[in-house]
């Protein structure tokens, strides 16, 4: 917990700062928007490379050949390529930015979840397997994540990434009133 | 001087992704929706760091991309597909899941790099969900993608509302909602 005494003219400033306003790393994103449609005419997105993976995956079981013949995959073929990269540099950026500030930690199980769950570690992990299942298929079916659809489909005012933002926030919040019911956190 | 945009595939293009995703990453982190507790509890309404982010990046990117299209210095839109039923059933399951998870595709893939371990637990979901999204696509593409599938429709198309109509509302709505939180927040202290 930050100290309330301690004056904010103290604190690291830059990347060295825990955390910058949610507002200018809004606009940061909104700028870098800019950039990928000017430069390389490709909006921000991650699920397509998480997919490919996926792809990739499967083919350490049923050989390259059955997953390039999927219906599905056919379209993005896994392949190393600009998506692989992006999503390899994301995590660097998180990683990189977090050790400059300090706040790399390895985490198990969260404070929310543990104030209402417990610590348990398997429980944790179950319920983030599960989620990360149901995400991604949900991810696929309406053909976008929170980047794709939720930010460089909704700033394009598509009308499929507005529907996506609605249903998405929706379900969301019944799920979290529904697991949350008696947390106190 | 080059012309742009550049092929994803040049070299240059490989390099972009790289400036990118490092810019992307270090912008999730400062952000704090590396952090599970700060993505579940906006669907708790206790933090809404994500709405934040969320509403200015939908603000400045797009008055900017509306504004370069309109300058002709774009190649066109990127819309996809809005496949009524499956859009609807999509999103609701990204919902279902996000509040499990804790973390989006994005944030998830970052928050590994950051040490949550239960994240990269959860991204291995999510290579088996698209490992069973494509072993269940022929059905999904027949049963649910045609359903209520009307295109690449933009809201300007959908309504016959012009783009300027749009971001006076958007804009509008959205520094209402950031007074509105600014005024919770202080109340809460």
């Amino acid at each position: 917990m930050e100290n309330p005494l301690h004056s904010r003219s103290d604190a690291p400033s830059g990347l060295r700062a825990r955390s910058w306003s949610p507002y200018l790393v809004g606009a940061g994103i909104g700028v870098l928007s800019w950039a990928a449609f000017y430069f390389v005419n490709k909006p921000i997105g991650m699920s397509t490379e998480v997919s490919k993976l996926s792809g990739w995956f499967a083919s350490l079981f049923v050989g390259m050949e059955r997953v390039t013949s999927n219906g599905y995959w056919s379209g993005t073929t896994p392949k190393f390529g600009y998506e692989t990269i992006f999503l390899i540099a994301t995590a660097l950026g998180a990683f990189l930015s977090s050790m400059r500030s300090g706040t790399f930690a390895w985490e198990k199980v969260p404070s929310v979840w543990s104030a209402r769950f417990g610590g348990g570690v398997a429980g944790r992990m179950i319920a983030a397997f599960i989620g990360g299942i149901i995400i991604f298929y949900g991810a696929r079916l309406a053909g976008g994540c929170t980047s794709g659809h939720g930010i460089s489909g909704t700033l394009q005012l598509a009308v499929s990434s507005w529907v996506f933002f609605i249903s998405m926030f929706g379900t969301g919040i019944v799920t979290a009133a529904l697991m949350f019911r008696s947390g106190k956190s | 001087m080059m012309n742009f945009p550049l092929s994803t595939s040049s070299a240059t293009g490989l390099l972009l992704a790289a400036v990118f995703g490092l810019v992307f990453g270090t912008l999730l982190e400062k952000g704090r929706v590396t952090d599970y507790n700060v993505i579940v509890n906006l669907f708790r309404f206790r933090d809404f760091t994500v709405l934040k982010i969320m509403l200015t990046a939908i603000l400045v990117g797009g008055i900017g991309v509306a504004v370069m299209m309109r300058g002709g210095i774009l190649e066109g839109w990127h819309i996809k597909e809005m496949n009524t039923l499956g859009v609807i059933l999509g999103g609701g399951l990204f919902g279902v899941g996000m509040v499990l998870y804790g973390y989006c595709p994005g944030t998830g893939v970052a928050a590994i790099a950051t040490g949550s371990i239960h994240a990269l637990v959860g991204f291995l979901g999510m290579i088996v969900g698209g490992v069973l999204y494509a072993v269940s696509f022929g059905w999904v593409k027949s049963a649910i993608l045609p359903v209520g599938a009307v295109g690449k429709t933009r809201m300007t198309d959908a309504t016959g509302i012009p783009e300027f109509a749009w971001w006076i509302v958007l804009v509008a709505v959205s520094l209402f909602v950031f007074r509105m939180l600014g005024k919770k927040e202080r109340v809460a202290g």
